[in-house]
This record gives structure tokens, sequence and C-alpha cells, in this order.
């Protein structure tokens, strides 16, 4: 039977079958950061194991890390000391690190893509559960433990079942204003936050096929949101020129060798997949979620469910209620979601010789130290400082909170992140997950909207 | 991590937890995430839902010595922190039974040695039912797959796999390094993409 994308990965790196057992798969590279990498490298210590082959796997600091200027003041000791830590085991496991100031360093899935180490038909790991976000370039990449991390680190490969594969077919023309947020927020809320669990999910149509490298990947990067262990979309002409002449990239005449042989994994025409779901977004609006989970999500002409929800208690929000209107004392642009330098243009592009209202704090945070470069050089920087927000230095920030940026008690936030669980952004905090552009209006505004709204104050 | 104990037999009280999509930033807030061993996590865990309510499941003196976690549907989901096993089996806990788990929680469980039952929703919130009104201990047999005590009795399903290590004290990586000649010639032989890959990064 003719083969899906996932099928064919699988079975190029599909080492040993057994009854019974988990198969033995390789991996082709492994990401690590700072947070779920040392109980990794503890476990080779006490079994006396080194690293298989360092060219393998990539660091950089994220999650830990302060965005303010003088970020290499550290001072939750605890944080400072994690960070030397992966310092320290790289230098002795020869990994190569980017390191705050390198150029390199950023959000994990920013750095891999920007760096050129992600590739289709690869299977890539790293212990965070967003590495679905390299999916975008037709590579199977999915999170692991840290326990997994160390097999990885021993042996170059992992113990798994081989995964369902879902197609999840967009059809129709994403309208004006909605972008790739938008269309993994619909899924998400239309399936669930269960609903793709044991799923690979394989992204096709029209719609995906007209994306951006950049939105791609935010498309993915959510997969696990709806519980998948991964999401892809097959390699086409924009994968391809978006890889070419990056650092790990193919150089020479092996990149058309590379390309061949990546055109070759696209799915069969007439495969089959375990299940599949077609999703028109012709009609989407701009989504916005309103409670404690993803799938607690909106269309922004629609309202909050009839029935009362456990959720609405700490969101502060009632039933049948519009969230177009909602006063918003943050705003929170970044994340491997939505922090690559397309995102930025979008806020710049409508924060440009506007101001935000005085009731909101407003963080710009650039995914990785390119992008900030990349910023700086288009005078993204100044648009945003000008606007009345604060243009930063790369990590997960407001993201999570793990690390100075957190969203105060009580306070509410509108952010381009992809989790809006009970104290995410920092205990107390209230999220609402959206695009970029919608961040940007409801900043501008001082309150949750879609399009522009000039506030009283300017 | 590495302990090589076989267990056939997981025997204890039990505490009802039935709230559906209990995701790793409740099990342990990323706060907490710097440490760089695996403990110090069990006096962080659940921390919210036990300050926000006095009465939770775990602030309750009757569950403590608990070790079988009765829970809800979607357990574990969000993120891939290892932590979120370390934390819960810091606590005292050895298996969690409840409707369903999410994919990355369910494979760090099992390379924990941390046992997780699926049983259906009616029969996890029997257990709860039971657990809360008396004290329900269970008795949970590894070799035959099988939970049960006065009340219950349920086969559950069991992965062949994880069922041989528990019970034998072996772990996933020593056999990995037992097919390391396999591994190694694959990765030699492969046609994938390994052969495209550069190291340009040399920062
Ligand atoms: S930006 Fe957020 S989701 Fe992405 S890796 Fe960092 S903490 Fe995780």
């Amino acid at each position: 039977m003719p083969d899906n994308i996932v099928e064919k990965i699988w079975q190029q790196h599909l080492i040993k079958q057994q009854n019974g057992f988990p198969d033995i798969l390789g991996i082709d590279f492994a990401l690590l950061h700072e947070v779920t990498s040392a109980q990794a490298f503890d476990m080779l210590d006490d079994k006396n194991l080194g690293v298989y082959d360092s060219s393998k796997f990539l660091a950089t600091i994220d999650h830990s890390i302060p965005t303010r200027t003088n970020r290499h003041e550290i001072h939750d000791p605890t944080a400072k000391a994690q960070i030397e830590l992966l310092r320290k085991n790289c230098a002795k496991h020869n990994i190569p690190i980017c390191d705050l100031d390198s150029t390199r360093q950023g959000i994990v899935h920013v750095v891999g893509p920007e760096m050129g180490v992600t590739q289709p038909g690869m299977t890539l790991v790293c212990g965070d559960s967003h590495t679905a976000t390299h999916g975008a370039f037709g590579a199977l990449a999915f999170g692991i433990g840290t326990s997994t991390l160390a097999h990885v680190f021993a042996t170059g490969a992992i113990l798994m079942n081989q995964p369902k594969v879902m197609q999840v077919a967009f059809t129709g023309e994403l309208p004006n204003g909605t972008y790739a947020k938008d269309m993994i927020m619909h899924l998400i809320a239309e399936i669930g936050i269960g609903g793709a669990t044991q799923h690979v999910i394989e992204y096709t149509g029209a719609a995906v096929r007209a994306l951006s490298m950049e939105q791609r990947m935010t498309l993915c990067n959510m997969s696990i949101e709806c519980g998948a262990i991964a999401g892809l979309i097959a390699p086409d002409q924009t994968t391809f020129d978006y890889i070419k002449d990056r650092p790990y990239a193919p150089q020479g005449p092996l990149f058309a060798q590379a390309v061949e042989y990546w055109q070759s994994l696209c799915s069969e025409p007439d495969c089959s997949y375990d299940s599949t779901i077609e999703l028109n977004i012709a009609e989407l609006k701009p989504m916005i979620s309103w409670g404690t989970n993803p799938q607690q999500a909106i269309q922004s002409h629609q309202k909050t469910p009839d029935e009362h929800n456990a959720a609405m208690d700490y969101v502060k929000l009632n039933t049948n209620q519009k969230l177009i209107g909602t006063p918003i004392q943050w705003a929170f642009i970044g994340s491997c979601t939505n922090g690559r330098i397309e995102d930025l243009r979008i806020v710049a592009d409508i924060l440009r010789d506007r101001k935000i209202a005085t009731a909101v704090t407003m963080y710009v945070v650039p995914g990785s130290e390119q992008v900030m470069l990349q910023a700086k050089a288009e005078g993204l920087d100044q648009i945003f400082e000008t606007a009345g927000a604060e243009f930063r230095l790369p990590g997960c920030s407001m993201c999570l909170g793990m690390n100075d940026d957190k969203v105060p008690a009580g306070a509410r936030c509108i952010s381009t992140t992809n989790r809006n669980f009970i104290g995410r952004q920092g205990t107390g905090s209230i999220t609402h997950l959206a695009s970029p552009a919608t961040v940007a209006y409801s900043a501008l505004a001082g309150f949750i909207c879609t399009e522009f709204i000039q506030h009283e104050a300017s | 991590m590495y302990k090589k104990i076989a267990k056939h037999n997981i025997q204890g009280l039990c505490a009802p937890m039935m709230i559906d999509d209990i995701d790793t930033d409740i099990i342990i807030p990323a706060q907490h995430l710097t440490q760089t061993s695996q403990s110090g996590f069990g006096q962080h865990a659940f921390a919210r839902l036990k300050k926000a309510n006095t009465d939770f499941v775990l602030n309750q003196k009757r569950y403590q010595a608990a070790k079988i976690l009765i829970a809800g549907d979607n357990f574990g989901c969000g993120s891939s922190r290892e932590h979120a096993v370390w934390a819960i089996q810091e606590l005292g806990f050895e298996a969690i039974i409840a409707p369903s788990f999410a994919d990355i929680f369910s494979n760090n469980a099992k390379k924990n040695g941390l046992v997780l039952i699926e049983l259906s929703t009616d029969t996890c919130q029997q257990m709860a039912q039971f657990a809360e009104a008396e004290n329900l201990y269970l008795s949970i047999d590894l070799a035959t797959a099988n939970v049960t005590s006065k009340h219950f009795n349920h086969a559950f399903n069991i992965n062949p796999f994880f069922q041989y290590c528990i019970t034998h004290g072996s772990n996933e990586v020593d056999y990995l390094l037992q097919h390391m000649g396999q591994i190694k010639a694959h990765k030699t032989a492969a046609v994938n993409h390994s052969l495209f890959i550069q190291n340009g990064a040399s920062q």
C-alpha cells in the first residue's frame, strides 16, 4: 500500500522491530536546552556512558534567562546554576552551544530551523513538548522526556511504538487578517485538547501550501495542544528555499541531491491515514482563547459558551459573553509560536506611528538573537519603542512563569503564546491566546479586539 | 533512575482526584523546574490545588500514605517535563488509574517505573467514590495485569515490554545498549538525511 510521509520516515529510521517490544527508532538530531537536560547528563554519568556522536546535538539557553538588558545577572540562584551546568555539560561532551551573545542564542525551536538543522525526512527530538514546530519542514519531530534524552545521548536511538497518522486537510483560502495561529487554534477548538492523542498529524491542503515557512512553524508548533505526538507538513519549494545556505544545510552539489531525496518523502497521492479531518477556513475569523486550556477558544464574533464552566471563575468571564471589549493590562509578543521575524513585522505594521493604550504593558520578545538583529536592521525596534512597547532580549520570557518575566496575579494578558493553563504566565495570571495581529490591535485599544480602534488617550 | 528493582505487585491505599485534564503545570509548576537533580519536586507537586483548597485530596491526612492515585481523563497533558513523574513518585505514588493519559507523560512514566492503568470512566468514578466513602485498598498484579480489591476485579492492558522491564528490574537503556551494533550499522548504511547534514555550527 502506498505510504504517507510519516510511514516513510518511520521505515527509513526503523532499526529493529520485534513482536511485543517497541520499535528501535534511529534519531538523527537532538536539540537541548537548560531545563530538561541536566538529569539526562547525570544518567550518562551514572552508567559511565558518553555521548555517541556530539555533532548530532545542539544546545541553547532559553527558558530560565532574563530578557532585560543586563541578562547576564541572573538573580535566581538555581536558574543560574542550571545554566552554568548546561555550559559545563556541553563542554565536557563537546556539544556545540548557542550561548548568550553568540548571535545564535534563542528559543530552541527558533534556533534549530534558523541554523538549518531542521531538515525534511529527519527524526528530531528535544526535551520539550513544542518540538513539533520542526515538523513544518517535513521532519518527524517530537518532544521527549529527560530519560529518553539520555537514551539518545548514549545510543542515538529511542524505543517507540509506531504512531497513527491523522490527516488534517484545510480547505478554502485563509481570509485576510487571519493567520496560521488562527488555523491551529481553530483545529484545537474543534477536536479538543485530547483530539489527536497517539497520532502524528499531517497538515495538507492548498491553504497550508500557501503558508510561508514561519507560518507553517506556527501551525505545527501547537500540534501538542490537541494531544498530537507531532505535526508535519510535506516539504516543497518553500521549504527548500528556506533551508538553502543555512549553516547546517547541505552545501554545494549536495543540496540538489538532498532536494531530490526530500521530494521523495511526500505522501503518495492515494496513501491512507488512520483518520482524516477536513476543516474549511474560508470564513475563519481571528481566534481568541477565553478559558484555561487552548481548546477553550472562540472566533472573534462568537461568545463564550452558554453553560457555566469552572474556567470562567478563574478568568473572570461569564457565559454568553463576547471577548471583544474585555480590558487587558498586558500584551505579549513572542515565544516559539510567534516570535519570528514575520510575526514582528506584522506587529510593527500595526503599531507604526501609533501608541499603545496607557493601561497596557507590552513586551515584544524576539525568538532569537538572529530575529533581534534582523528586527533592528529593519528598524522595527524603533517602531515598538515609539509605540510604547518594550523590545527585549531573546528567550522564552513570558511564555511560562519560570524566569523574571511574569504577568502579575489578577492581570489579564493577551499573548501570542501557546498555553493558557492556570498560572502559566505567572501565578494568578489570566491569558488569552491570539495571533500577533490580534495582540497588537488589543494593545493599541487597551481591550481585546481584532482591528484598529482609536483609543481615547491618543 | 537506573535503580534495578524488580516489582511484581503494588498494594496500597487509593487517593481520589477525579479532575479531568490535569496538566503538567498543575502537577509541577514551571517556577520549580530550575532544579538540576531528580529530587525535591514532591514538595511542590500540585501546589496550586493544595493552596486553593484545604480539603484537596492531598491535603487530607487520611491519604498521606496513599500509593495509588485515581484520576480523571487525559491525565498529564501539557509539557514534556519528566519532573511531573518524579514529583508524583516523590509523593509516594506507585500507580495511577485513570480513563486516559497524555502520550509524553505516559512514556515518561514507563521509564521511571510509575505504573499507569487505563480503566473506563465509570470504573474510575466508582473507585474514586469508594476511596472517598471508606478506605479503598487495591492490589495491582503486574504479571497478570489485574487490579483487585474486595469490590473490584479488573483486567488492564499492560505494554508487554514495560511489563517485562518492571517485573525484571530491567530498563530501556539496557535494551538499547544491547543493540548498539545494529544501531551503528543502521546509521552507517541508512540513506537518510544524515548524509546531508553539515556541521556548519562551528561557532
Ligand atoms: S517559548 Fe514557551 S513553549 Fe516555546 S520552548 Fe519556550 S517555554 Fe516552551
